[in-house]
């Protein structure tokens, strides 16, 4: 019973029109489709997921595209409650009879397991903000023109002696779910990334923009970033490993301050492998640390609402360096006797739940005030392959990547060879000097934030590499 | 499902594509996880669809979609044409592939017991058993334990006329306890961290396993690794037991060896790699007793890189990659094979579902086993540290400088295990430690691990690779800089 692909838009610039999402109205009829064949199961309360993407990404290396690829896909998750018992199948075949097996698979794998408890009753309607970030721009945006773009970054790298290699990605997806207590909730964007390094042997350097919409960023100045940046990263030197004050750009922030965020998660506390356990309320970060999870903020993405169908929460963190507050699943809330914030993810899981729309608060240093405050230091663009070392005290390990700079009496003055870093979160959060205005930033180990750059002093590199 | 390829391969042709192969990929995943005696995940899902990749204009194009309707897969084989004519548009050269023959086939990989036939509530009993068994010993503070089952169909056809089926069957389990005591967190997994072993075995791997007599151990390493010493900071002689070894293998040689790394064709995410072109066969990679093969073939074991053909129509091989020390051997597809003198793909073409692009990745890429025997290896050893279960991993982008942490260590003084050592953690820059390697234990002590996690690509694709190792000795090696404060 799947319905039919919806007939494509022709656009004069398009080989290959993008195939439309389907409508609200389709996205009900799947929800109440399967609820009535729910009904005839004997489930006692059914909720239903549906996830549509149509995405396109477009990847080049050594100055020409050698992958281009397109990709459509609709699922449909299905969990049940029978007799205190909850359990969860996906399938993306639409037709009735699949919908009705996949149904019979959630009672099976309930009725194997034991009475939980603790399971809640399903929620029943909510009523969520509405944000807009769909843009049809976006969602019609061709592999010709991306081709386009693409050939011309390889043109600057060709001109400038240079080696280029990226992507250049769009697309659209949406989510709905809903539920036997007639809860339904709607949600669709589109998405635009340009990323790009520039290879100047043995040097680099890299930029990267995402936005809901691909006319935010003008690939042509990414790419001239980039090309400009890996000039400058050519004859690195090789300094000692040991603490320096360092600059760190939006996504050397975003990608290691990713790895705070599950530890604000109330379950994660509960499991006692937070960070924050026995920290809550205490001057843990430096005053000048405020962040927010906030969906609704202009320069983020994703839905208003979380995996159970609740309304996302604008929830304070951090308050000037204080661990103030947690997110919350409505099962955990109910233990803690907290108000869910619309944080969790789809049940059954073990996780609980974690803020995804990080928003710091940012100051008004630029790069080049941070930079022209330092006696001596490194300028960071990027950094790569973290992972955590200490999970309490918050030690990350991770190599500096794609641009490495030696800043001396305000001026930047030579290239540096990578750094291996060992380094503490809270102990960075403690150090930070200065920061810069709060940006949508994009990174590789971490989901988009809202972050500013910022200057940390005494930051520990362990050992150097050899480029 | 024959006839989906047949429909996507005419059109392709029809529209212009020179060369063309499809994938239909039928998977179906059980997923099983407690936390703290209670049910955490209790899943199940399946996806079918079909992944069209031409040639056309020079270049390629690579379309998905699960509509598999005729019209459906039509448009989408239409759609691959459209992005490889806008490919071309900025192309630098014409792709050429190696010849290969055209394969009819179909293979099942072998299983003792299907996981799928196996009573769910057998396995719950079993991973809350473990559970249990873990919650029992005081200062544990978090039990974790899983289950994953897998089922993967796929229907390959080409347009030089192959047309193979494949049926692999893939299980994997592990169990953790965890401890939070002051101002530490220290945890022990079993048999491996980050979800256990997992291999191309039914349930009888489950059953191999022995959880509930390993549980108790790691839960009472888990609490005693608080009152350990600290890992000592220094340069010494590093014993890594098996699971460890194969993810040092994973990131310091199958990753580097990925020819589309070497080439620069990952340079924007995954990285490049220090083993340029002229490298091959000039390259004294490791000391003379290290041997590594890259192999995919059913003989070397149920490994998670084991198949019959990869992705691109290629039947699975055993290629050198280091022989006596000596670097000899890339992981190539039929687009690159030429550039390193071969005239025939390493068949290492693979793609994480049907709406991915195949890529090279690693098979079993295994450090053949030596002559040690490991209580022979410890008694050899007078001054050194034994570290095993990873507990952190980071390699830069071409592959030199890496940091690897393990959940637990033990000192070994005077041929002797003397005690337990907390926070262990080793680095280096690749060749230096591999020529440091002076002992490798026999295949008694080998295990093909199963890296079940191996992120590449964009959009990225999460793949599962081999290891096989045994626990090997290195000397003058740099240990406990991760919790080096300088």
């Amino acid at each position: 019973m799947k319905p039919p692909a919806k007939a494509v838009k022709k656009s004069s610039r398009n080989i290959a029109p993008a195939p439309e999402l389907l409508s609200e109205c389709e996205l009900r009829r799947i929800v109440d489709t399967v609820l009535r064949l729910a009904r005839s199961t004997g489930a006692e309360e059914t909720e239903v997921h549906i996830d549509e993407v149509a995405d396109n990404l477009t990847r080049f290396a050594n100055n020409g595209i050698h992958q281009n690829v397109a990709e459509q896909g609709l699922t449909v998750s299905i969990r049940t409650v029978v007799d205190g018992r909850t359990a969860r199948a996906t399938t993306n075949r639409m037709e009735e009879d699949s919908l009705r097996a996949t149904i019979e698979a959630t009672l099976s794998l309930a009725h194997s397991q034991p009475k939980d408890p603790r399971i809640l009753p399903m929620p029943g309607k909510q009523r969520y903000r509405s944000v807009n970030r769909f843009v049809k721009q976006s969602a019609a945006l061709s592999a010709e023109e991306r081709a386009r773009a693409v050939r011309a970054a390889c043109d600057l790298a060709i001109k400038n002696g240079q080696v280029a290699a990226g992507i250049f990605a769009s697309g659209q997806s949406q989510s709905a779910l809903g539920n036997s207590r007639r809860l339904f909730a709607a949600y669709r964007e589109t998405h635009a990334e340009f990323s790009i390094t520039m290879q100047e042997a043995p040097a680099a350097s890299w930029a990267k923009a995402n936005f809901a919409d691909f006319r935010a960023f003008d690939t042509q100045k990414l790419a001239a970033r980039a090309s400009e940046k890996a000039h400058m990263a050519a004859n690195a030197r090789e300094l000692p490993p040991g603490r320096y004050t360092v600059i760190l750009e939006p996504a050397a922030v975003l990608d290691l301050v990713g790895f705070l965020f599950y530890d604000f998660a109330a379950t994660a506390l509960l499991d006692k492998r937070s960070c924050l356990n026995d920290r809550m309320g205490k001057q843990l970060f430096g005053k000048n640390i405020s962040i927010a999870d906030d969906v609704y903020h202009p320069l983020q993405q994703g839905a208003p609402f979380d995996g159970e169908g609740l309304p996302r929460q604008r929830l304070l963190l951090v308050d000037r360096g204080i661990p103030k507050n947690l997110v919350y699943s409505r099962a955990t809330a109910k233990a803690a006797r907290k108000t869910p914030t619309g944080h969790g993810f789809a049940l059954p899981n073990e996780y609980g739940e974690a803020p995804m729309n990080l928003v710091f608060t940012g100051g008004d240093s630029s790069l080049e005030k941070m930079i022209a405050s330092t006696d001596r230091g490194l300028l960071v663009t990027r950094l790569w392959y973290i992972r955590e070392v200490d999970p309490y005290e918050k030690v990350m390990t991770g190599m500096t990547r794609d641009g490495l700079f030696l800043v001396e009496k305000g001026h930047v003055t030579a290239a540096v060879r990578n750094f291996r870093f060992n380094q503490s979160l809270i102990e960075m959060l403690n150090n930070v000097e200065l920061l810069g205005p709060a940006i949508r930033a994009t990174g590789e180990e971490a989901f988009e934030m809202v972050v500013p750059a910022m200057k940390v002093r005494d930051f520990h590199f362990a050992e150097v590499t050899k480029f | 499902m024959w006839d989906h390829c047949t429909i996507a391969l005419e059109t392709a042709r029809l529209r212009g594509a020179t060369y063309g192969d499809v994938r239909v990929m039928h998977l179906r995943q059980r997923d099983l996880t407690t936390k703290n005696g209670q049910i955490g995940t209790l899943a199940q899902s399946e996806s079918l669809g079909i992944g069209i990749r031409v040639l056309a204009n020079g270049a390629w194009g690579f379309a998905s979609t699960d509509r598999l309707t005729r019209e459906g897969v039509a448009a989408c084989a239409a759609q691959a044409v459209s992005i490889a004519k806008a490919s071309a548009l900025a192309k630098r050269t014409e792709v050429v592939m190696a010849p290969e023959e055209a394969y009819v086939d179909s293979w099942q990989s072998p299983f003792r017991k299907d996981p799928f036939e196996i009573p769910l509530e057998t396995q719950l009993t079993l991973l809350l058993a473990a559970d249990e068994e873990m919650r029992r010993v005081k200062g544990v503070t978090l039990t974790e334990t899983d289950m994953q089952f897998r089922k993967i169909d796929s229907w390959f056809a080409s347009s030089i006329g192959s047309r193979i089926h494949q049926r692999k069957v893939i299980s994997g389990c592990g169990i953790a306890a965890t401890s939070f005591q002051g101002e530490e967190i220290q945890k022990r997994s079993y048999p491996n961290s980050f979800g256990g072993q997992h291999a191309l075995q039914g349930y009888e791997l489950i059953e191999s396993l022995d959880l509930m007599r390993n549980a108790p151990i790691i839960a009472e390493e888990a609490a005693a690794l608080h009152s350990a010493s600290q890992c000592p900071e220094k340069v010494g002689t590093l014993i890594l037991g098996g699971s460890q070894l194969g993810l040092q293998i994973h990131e310091s040689i199958g990753h580097p060896i990925e020819l589309d790394r070497v080439l620069g064709q990952e340079a924007n995410f995954a990285g490049t790699s220090f083993l340029t072109l002229d490298q091959l066969n000039h390259l004294k990679y490791a000391s003379n007793i290290v041997n590594v093969v890259a192999d995919a073939r059913l003989d070397h074991g149920p490994g998670l890189g084991t198949f019959a053909y990869d992705d691109e129509g290629v039947p699975a091989q055993c290629a050198d990659i280091i022989k006596d020390g000596q670097f000899r051997g890339y992981l190539s597809n039929r687009e690159t094979a030429h550039l390193v003198g071969l005239n025939r793909s390493s068949g290492t073409m693979r793609a994480e579902n049907w709406n991915r692009l195949p890529m090279i990745r690693m098979t079993n890429v295994s450090l053949l086993p030596g002559t040690w025997d490991f209580d022979e290896l410890i008694s050899d050893t007078q001054d050194g540290i034994l570290m095993e279960t990873n507990r952190s991993w980071s390699i830069d982008d071409r592959r030199y400088q890496f940091q690897f942490s393990t959940e637990i260590g033990w000192e070994i003084k005077g041929g002797k295990k003397v005690r337990m050592l907390k926070n262990p953690s080793y680095s280096g820059i690749t060749t230096e430690f591999w020529n440091s390697c002076d002992a490798i234990c026999k295949l008694d002590h080998w295990t093909l691990w199963g890296t079940p996690n191996c992120g590449k690509g964009q959009p990225m694709q999460t793949m599962g690779t081999g290891h096989g190792a045994s626990p090997a000795r290195f000397r003058n090696v740099r240990i406990g800089t991760a919790f080096s404060n300088q």
